[in-house]
């Protein structure tokens, strides 16, 4: 098993020295490398195994003018690292005076514990023996499952850092692996139908491999018996991790960035105003201990942090960089990306209700009687949702529950507005459910265009 | 600049084969790869963001009884090449062992160089002042042409690529690739009122293409398009017939049809017409092709990502499948013999099945004729992205579109999104016009995004699911 490494001193000398010997004193760079394998099969064979060694940096330089520039590449050899030098010196004429970055104030400041261990890898050959058993026991559980065309199982090794001529060194070093079985489901004469789970964990074999299974099963089984559903409007319960693709989609709302870039459905003033019910709240929580890729510290090295976006139905923080940060006279917060602009982005949001208020109904998803579609997973977000305008028309697998009985939507989409769906929330069930994408509950909204086929 | 490949490599490379080889590998096949990217954006009267991005890298991959296993790595010295064969090797239980027979690697065939005359490409690509001139003249355009805009942008991508291809069959071969892209898009807003909207054009091969880009007609369109769409009023969900315009367009067939001829799906089993070459799949109407020949085209290519050169691939003819789009796996485990099309985002990727320039060719009908022929129904001016599932079901979503009643274009909607099963769909494409064009695109899949051309003249579907509201 290979090991691919980053050694963060070492690095920082031999930038140093470069840029020295080039005029450059303020600069600072974020590196990554990292150390994969995984494996995918097609009914018990191999199908594909792979690995990679992985490294890159990119590193920003400020001119005698105090404008950035930046340049990105994976070759980290001084030969390498004096292009990249040079290149991000040139782009520096390019900087945009209105929009200077400079160091995090909070690139030194102490960095939160995260008792994460690195877990042993345990190389190709055990994940691919694996695989097959899980795809093998799988394809044992249904007879009209008849393979697991989308599967994975995979384990990296990674290293993150973070320098700057200021003396700010920051580096993390982490574990992670992953598991999604996809299966495909035919009766005679049926529509083939799909469906599956995904799991995380920091090594591969901490990985919940039966309950993968399990629920890949008991998924694609459950949309075997389908029917179209009739055109109309219709109250829905969004599964968890539905409703975490959804707010993930619109997350510009809770962003800095886009709010000065005028993208966002926010605006300066929006803080403080009315966004969502007044039960519903929302936090960004990167340091969430089920959350696997978790990182100590951003891009621009600012330690990372559990943040208030939502708070009884109102609007509390926007995600920032230390650019947006100083414009809006604020900390950052641990939301950034490294670039000549900036990027800001969330990490992990953990939807829930606000203590002590409640929506005042029982609404169950296992439990209720009256009509509604449970909505299990949305697709094609990336070209349905219209986050500049909050509307959305989405693709959608799920149920049209009628009675207590789920029969399955053929094929469906889901449409509204991202803020009228926020105050239309009828209630968030009890339990907070850990999936990949971040934690929430069931989330019942009281009306939605659903369009079918029938 | 980094030292370009050559035929310098020949050695080291052959050295890789051999060891491979000698380890009792089916085929070995080693690709490098340099790139060097420019990124510039522009928003309003300032460029905004300037990314210079270089890189370099090798992926290795070696097959072996119906299997392969594929290693990529940045370190392109002997032994980080080496380490990287031997990793692969070992996931096929292969090791290197030099005192093995070498009889079935034959040696590197001929040194094919198709960067020849390539190699000025990038000296030739406009400078970061030259590129950043002409966004802000594209931003500038969009405030002189536009109404109730809160956002301009404009932006411009340059990937330049050189690759060597070797392989232990003999494959030796080297080119230069430059694809360019350019967009502007704009946020209007009024009120409660929003619009957004884009265009991006993209070519292959042509470094002074931003010199020659119609800024001001692109500014146009995008104004006019966001302006229409402004206070344009939601789409009524229901099944309808739809004509699609032609160029981008053709995103329907790349995500309704395209990606299930790919050889890849009948690996996975994920595609109806796997059994189905000769028999009628669509309308009459239809005849599809996907090729990597048209000058300039996003989708266009010297060789592929394995060293061959790009076929023309007829996949229906008058409804009929014809054939499949093969690579090198592909044909190895499904019999399609390859059709230049094996593809990667990077050397970080193992090639596969991918479409190039993939269009439904021009019909015989006015694009008029299409929507006088409908009574009530949705004319889909401009579309977004799409994508399609592991059971064929698939989805786009539809930028601009109108309202068609009683054969005429009336109002306009937004928030359209059209769904979908193949099977059922291509069969109802049953008018195809005479003015096929084409559109750059970029399409993401199992070997990661790439750049292809979609296309199609104006075609009539007799009846597809809208959904909106």
């Amino acid at each position: 098993m290979t090991t691919n490494t980053l050694d963060a001193s070492d690095l920082r000398d031999r930038v140093q020295a470069l840029a020295s010997g080039a005029g450059i004193r303020h600069w600072d760079l974020g590196a990554a490398c990292s150390d994969d394998c995984s494996v995918q099969v097609d009914r018990g064979d191999a199908k594909q195994m792979k690995a990679a060694q992985r490294s890159s940096i990119t590193v920003r330089v400020w001119n005698s003018d105090g404008l950035v520039g930046i340049t990105s590449t994976t070759d980290l050899t001084d030969a390498g690292l004096t292009r990249a030098l040079e290149g991000a010196y040139q782009a520096s004429a390019f900087g945009n005076p209105d929009d200077v970055p400079q160091f995090s104030p909070l690139a030194t400041a102490p960095l939160p514990n995260q008792e994460r261990p690195l877990m042993p890898r345990q190389g190709i050959l055990t994940l691919l023996k694996d695989l097959r058993s899980a795809e093998a026991e799988l394809l044992s559980r249904h007879p009209a499952i008849e393979t697991v065309p989308y599967n994975g199982l995979a384990e990296s090794l990674s290293t993150n850092l973070y320098i700057n001529s200021d003396g700010a060194l920051r580096s993390i070093e982490r574990t992670q692996a992953s598991l999604y079985l996809y299966a495909r489901a035919e009766e005679s004469g049926r529509k083939p139908r799909s469906s599956g789970a995904i799991r995380m964990a920091l090594g591969s074999q901490d990985l919940d491999i039966q309950g993968c299974i399990d629920e890949a099963v008991e998924r694609t089984v459950s949309h075997l018996a389908y029917q179209p559903i009739e055109t109309g409007t219709y109250r829905v319960c969004f599964t968890p991790e539905a409703f975490l693709s959804l707010i993930g989609a619109f997350s510009s709302i809770f962003n800095a960035r886009a709010v000065l870039d005028g993208v966002s459905l926010s605006s300066r003033e929006s803080l403080g105003q009315q966004l969502a019910v007044p039960f519903l709240s929302l936090e960004d929580d990167g340091l969430h201990p089920d959350h696997i890729s978790a990182s100590p510290f951003d891009g621009e090295g600012t330690p990372t942090q559990k943040l208030s976006l939502i708070e009884s139905g109102f609007l509390r923080n926007f995600l920032h960089s230390e650019a947006t940060a100083r414009a809006f006279g604020v900390k950052p917060t641990g939301h950034a990306g490294l670039g000549a602009k900036v990027s800001v982005g969330p990490d992990w949001f953990v939807v829930g209700t606000t203590p002590g208020r409640s929506s005042g109904l029982g609404l169950d998803h296992n439990l209720e009687t009256d009509t509604f579609v449970l909505i299990e997973d949305l697709s094609a977000l990336h070209a349905g949702v219209k986050s500049t305008q909050g509307s959305f028309s989405l693709p959608f697998d799920g149920w049209l529950v009628k009675d207590g009985e789920r029969i399955s939507v053929e094929a469906a989409t889901v449409a509204g507005d991202i803020r009228s769906l926020l105050t239309s929330i009828l209630h968030l069930e009890a339990t907070q459910e850990v999936t990949h994408r971040g934690v929430s509950p069931h989330v019942w909204v009281e009306a939605l265009s659903i369009t079918g086929e029938a | 600049m980094t030292e370009s490949f050559s035929q310098a490599w020949s050695s080291t490379l052959q050295a890789l084969l051999r060891r491979g080889s000698g380890a009792g590998a089916n085929l070995v096949e080693v690709f490098l790869e340099h790139t060097d990217h420019l990124g510039l954006l522009a928003e309003q009267e300032r460029i905004t963001s300037v990314n210079p991005t270089f890189a370099r890298g090798a992926g290795i991959r070696v097959f072996h009884n119906g299997r392969d296993g594929f290693v990529s790595t940045n370190d392109l010295s002997v032994e980080g090449l080496t380490r990287a064969l031997d990793q692969a090797l070992a996931m096929l239980d292969l090791e290197a062992n030099m005192l093995a027979d070498h009889s079935r690697f034959e040696g590197l065939g001929v040194f094919k160089d198709y960067g020849l005359e390539k190699a000025q490409w990038l000296q030739q690509c406009p400078s970061m002042r030259d590129a950043s001139s002409r966004l802000l003249e594209g931003t500038s355009q969009l405030e002189r042409l536009g109404h109730n805009l809160q956002v301009r942008r404009g932006s411009y991508s340059r990937d330049w690529q050189e690759v060597l291809v070797a392989a232990s069959d003999g494959t030796f071969a080297r080119d230069i690739r430059l694809h360019q892209s350019t967009g502007l898009s704009v946020l209007a807003a009024d009120g409660e009122h929003r619009s957004s909207v884009g265009r991006r054009y993209g070519s292959t091969d042509r470094p002074n293409d931003l010199f020659t880009w119609n800024v001001e007609n692109s500014a146009a369109e995008v104004c006019e398009s966001a302006g229409t769409m402004l206070r344009a009023d939601y789409v009524e969900a229901g099944q309808m017939p739809v004509v699609l315009a032609n160029r981008f367009g053709g995103v329907i067939f790349h995500e309704a049809c395209g990606h299930l001829l790919e050889t890849t799906q009948i690996e996975r089993g994920t595609t109806p017409f796997a059994d189905r070459v000769g028999e009628l799949i669509a309308h009459p109407s239809v005849t599809a092709i996907d090729e990597g020949l048209s000058s300039g085209a996003f989708g266009s290519l010297s060789i592929d990502d394995e060293g061959m050169e790009p076929l023309r691939t007829v996949l229906i003819k008058d409804g009929v499948l014809k054939c499949f789009i093969s690579d090198r796996a592909g044909e190895l485990r499904t019999g399609h013999q390859r059709t230049g099309s094996g593809r990667r985002q990077s050397h970080a990727f193992a090639a596969a099945s991918r479409m190039r320039n993939t269009y439904i060719d021009a019909g015989e009908h006015k694009p008029e004729d299409l929507i006088a022929s409908v009574e009530r129904g949705l004319y889909c001016k401009s579309m977004g992205g799409g994508s399609v599932g592991p059971t064929g079901q698939f989805n786009f979503s539809v930028e601009e579109g109108y309202l068609i009643e009683n054969g005429n274009l009336t109002r306009p909607v937004k928030g359209a999104t059209l769904i979908g099963d193949a099977k059922e769909v291509m069969p109802r494409i049953s008018m195809c016009a005479d003015d096929l064009d084409l559109a750059a695109g970029y399409c993401g899949s199992v070997s990661g995004s790439i750049f292809v051309t979609v296309g199609q003249p104006h075609i009539k579907v007799d009846s597809i699911t809208v959904g909106g509201r």
